[in-house]
């Protein structure tokens, strides 16, 4: 029994992952003003270029920076088309998406099947290793952990304990405000929005090159979705998309759990979905106020300069 | 050491599309005085000060600070010249903390932790102006007159030397704009020059140490303030005589056309925004109520002309039970709204004025018959409308958008009044507009008051108040602080329950 335990939490840990770069990446988005539906996509070209280059060089961590240069690169075109020219934000988010899945499934087909020979081992952190349990279960993980859970405690402290974190969340309330304080609006977002890119890209690549060690087509599966969704159950704070992201691991992880008991599996599958629809409409009816206090102000609209 | 000891503009001449919004201005300031500058809204002001502060380039002239010639091309080389302006809209972050929106501009602010370095130097302006201000606080949580000081904090922490204020008093009770010149006169003394743009008279009569007034982009004149008088200004400011005061017909009130009981509404946060009003309003006359906006009012509008639900209570027009109906039901029945953001609410601005002007009688005769519009009547109606209300305008075949703000609300007015209806409601109903549109709002009003009309009047503006109200009723946190009738009503009073420190007992039926 302990053993189970212990091994469902290593896992929640492991599958919350990438949910937690996500939905962090996102936020940095979202605060600086920019809604980026494209997570999905941004998590796919990380996921396939992260793995095509660890495949060819052997190099997992060459792979990783990669994946978060390509997720920015491409979170530069949803950047360009909703900053620069001010298209709606959720149709560029979502012409994204599909951009992404379409440009990974065509990029990864040499890669299916192929396992990785070099991929992403777990690092034991010496003497953190051998507290029991807890050491089995937090210090026993691979890089992509630890990253995370710097990054996130990162960009809180950034967001809400830094001068420009300070110019990022006003930029996404008030522009007009931050532009009369000397603050160049659009460059902030084209920063904010290639960041959360970075993040989605690096997302990506814990996926493929470091908890499935291969690639198929459409191996994010939809996180990219659970990610918006979580953005807003985290109300755009990085505290608590830790929580939220740990809570969906942990759901990925009770599909494998209940499966032997007998249900569906069809229905297992569902059931992170079924559980963002069930936050959402959670969300939507009960903290409508609540949420409306946390949104940055000015998320998804476009800023024109000079303009009353 | 000041940065600015004088500064001039001169010869600044600006266009827009051919047109000219400043033509050869002059204008002189020295470390330590007040300037007022005055003129109606479209004359100029604010674009002369946008030129000032870097917002625009002028076509022509020059900006000279010290005796030289100050380059200045965008505001950030506005506020290292030492001149901070601060917007009639705050540009403040709402959701964000003081510290944060002082932080947001400066420079020599350190990257980590930058609120503890606001926080320390915070006090020491605090002192020396005599404006208390709690760095932790966010800012929707001020009063507006707490969110001024902050804008003037944002300019004293840049080192401004010159400050615009663009209209400040529009936004404040009494007591705050007390304050405010408290504060202004301080940083006067302390050597700091101020630019108060305004076309309030008694304002400028009583902080400004000289007025420079424009019209139409031309300088008109310029005194020391001891040597004109309100009239002059005016006659100066709006080009013919004006009359200041309203010869309000005394009319014996006719029978009670609304009757609200005991009326509770909620707010957007589900908060308790009315809380349990009993009043009523009756034919031939204005039932004023003030109040610092945020108390209650919208919810209260909103409430009677069936845009929200209350939670309990009634809403009776004429003996008839309209509350919780829906705005077509209690439109019909005689009750008209002028709402308070007019773009927003009052007009489609992509429309034609002949379509806005048939807003809410759209769907019934005889403007709509079968499904189809007439559109000779209805260009008819709004010829008319265009005519009797002075609406100027080139056609009424334009986008009603390409009206001034003053014209917009007069075809709102000249809609809503046409019908006669047994209550007009009106949401500060001149708020933004200039003395000549002010005048001739505050006529309608009154000519629909001696038709036999309830007017139900919500106005942050205690002068309006005072010259066309019957009756004033104030309002704070939801609850009435008191009924007075305004012949007696004392503005020293009405400042105090504003803020909710004074509370008279409500006789009803008086």
């Amino acid at each position: 029994m302990e053993q189970i335990i212990t091994s469902v939490l290593t896992r929640t840990l492991i599958a919350g992952t990438p949910l937690l770069l996500g939905t962090v990446g996102e936020i940095i988005s979202e605060r600086g003003g920019v809604m980026n539906l494209g997570v999905e996509g941004m998590m796919a070209v990380g996921a396939v270029s992260g793995f095509a280059v660890t495949y060819t060089t052997g190099n997992p961590w060459l792979g990783l920076a990669f994946s978060m240069i390509c997720g920015a690169l491409f979170a530069l075109i949803h950047a360009f088309v909703s900053i620069s020219l001010r298209a709606n934000q959720v149709v560029s988010g979502l012409a994204l998406s599909m951009l992404g899945l379409g440009i990974s499934g065509l990029w990864g087909k040499p890669y299916i099947g192929k396992p990785l020979a070099i991929k992403m081992e777990a690092v034991n952190l010496p003497y953190l290793r051998d507290i029991p349990y807890i050491g089995e279960i937090f210090f026993r993980q691979d890089p992509y952990f630890y990253l995370s859970i710097i990054l996130g405690a990162g960009a809180w402290f950034f967001l809400y304990r830094t001068k420009l974190g300070i110019v990022v969340r006003s930029t996404g309330e008030n522009p007009r405000a931050a532009e009369t304080q000397g603050i160049n609006v659009h460059l902030v977002q084209y920063l904010c929005v290639m960041a959360g890119g970075a993040f989605a890209g690096l997302a990506g690549s814990h996926l493929s090159i470091a908890y499935s060690k291969s690639w198929i087509e459409g191996l994010t599966a939809g996180r990219g979705w659970i990610v918006i969704a979580l953005t807003i159950f985290s109300m755009w704070d990085p505290k608590r998309a830790f929580t939220g992201a740990y809570v969906f691991g942990g759901i990925f992880v009770l599909q494998y759990l209940l499966q032997p008991l007998g249900i569906s599996p069809n229905f297992l599958a569902m059931l992170p979905y079924l559980t963002t629809l069930a936050v959402l409409v959670f969300y939507g009816l009960s903290l409508e106020g609540h949420r409306k206090m946390h949104a940055p102000a000015h998320l998804g609209e476009p800023y024109k300069r000079g303009e009353r | 050491m000041r940065k600015i000891n004088d500064l001039e503009m001169r010869g600044i001449t600006k266009s827009f599309h051919g047109f000219y919004a400043n033509k050869d201005i002059n204008l002189k300031i020295s470390s330590g005085e007040v300037l007022g500058l005055l003129g109606e809204n479209g004359a100029g002001k604010t674009t002369l000060m946008n030129i000032l502060y870097g917002l625009y380039r002028p076509d022509a002239g020059e900006i000279i600070i010290n005796g030289e010639d100050a380059r200045i091309k965008n505001p950030k080389d506005s506020m290292r010249a030492g001149i901070g302006m601060i917007h009639q809209h705050f540009m403040l972050v709402q959701n964000h903390t003081v510290a944060e929106n002082i932080a947001l501009g400066l420079d020599d602010v350190p990257f980590f932790f930058p609120d503890n370095y606001i926080r320390k130097k915070i006090s020491g302006f605090s002192q020396r102006f005599d404006m208390k201000i709690d760095p932790d606080k966010k800012i929707w949580e001020l009063s507006a007159g707490e969110q001024q000081r902050v804008e003037i904090l944002k300019a004293l922490f840049l080192e401004a030397d010159l400050l615009i204020m663009d209209e400040p008093t529009s936004v404040l009770t009494p007591q705050e704009s007390k304050d405010l010149f408290g504060i202004i006169r301080k940083m006067a003394d302390d050597g700091h020059s101020i630019i108060l743009i305004s076309h309030k008279l008694d304002e400028i009569m009583e902080i400004c140490s000289r007025v420079a007034v424009i019209r139409k982009g031309i300088t008109v004149g310029g005194a020391d303030i001891g040597d004109v008088d309100k009239k002059e200004l005016a006659r100066m400011m709006v080009g013919r005589d004006v009359d200041l005061r309203f010869d309000k017909v005394p009319l014996e009130r006719g029978e009670r056309v609304l009757e609200v009981k005991e009326l509770f509404v909620n707010g957007d946060r589900g908060n308790t925004a009315v809380n349990g009003l009993s009043f009523s309003v009756y034919r031939n006359e204005v039932f004023g109520i003030a109040g610092v906006s945020g108390n209650g009012q919208r919810e209260l509008v909103e409430a009677i002309t069936g845009l929200r639900r209350s939670s309990s209570g009634e809403i009776i027009l004429e003996d008839d039970a309209i509350t919780n109906k829906s705005a077509r039901v209690v439109n019909t029945r005689g009750i008209t709204h002028v709402p308070e953001e007019r773009i927003k609410f009052g007009i489609v601005p992509n429309l034609f004025i002949y379509e806005n002007a048939i807003l809410k009688k759209h769907h019934s005769k005889p403007f709509s018959r079968l499904m189809f519009l007439d559109y000779d009547l209805i260009k008819n109606h709004t010829e008319n409308i265009v005519e009797r209300y002075n609406i100027s305008t080139p056609s009424i075949n334009v986008p009603i958008k390409s009206l001034s703000g003053g014209n917009i609300q007069k075809l709102i007015i000249g809609r809503e009044i046409e019908s006669k209806p047994a209550l007009l409601v009106a949401s500060h109903p001149t708020y933004g507009l200039d003395i000549g549109a002010t005048e001739y709002i505050r006529r309608q009003i009154l000519a629909r008051r001696e038709e036999g009309g309830g007017v139900l009047l919500v106005s942050e503006d205690l002068e309006e108040l005072f010259e066309i109200c019957d009756r004033i009723a104030v309002i704070f946190k939801g609850e009435f602080m008191g009924i007075l009738k305004a012949g007696d009503a004392d503005i020293k009073d009405i400042g105090l329950m504003m803020t909710g420190s004074l509370k008279l007992p409500v006789q009803e039926a008086e």
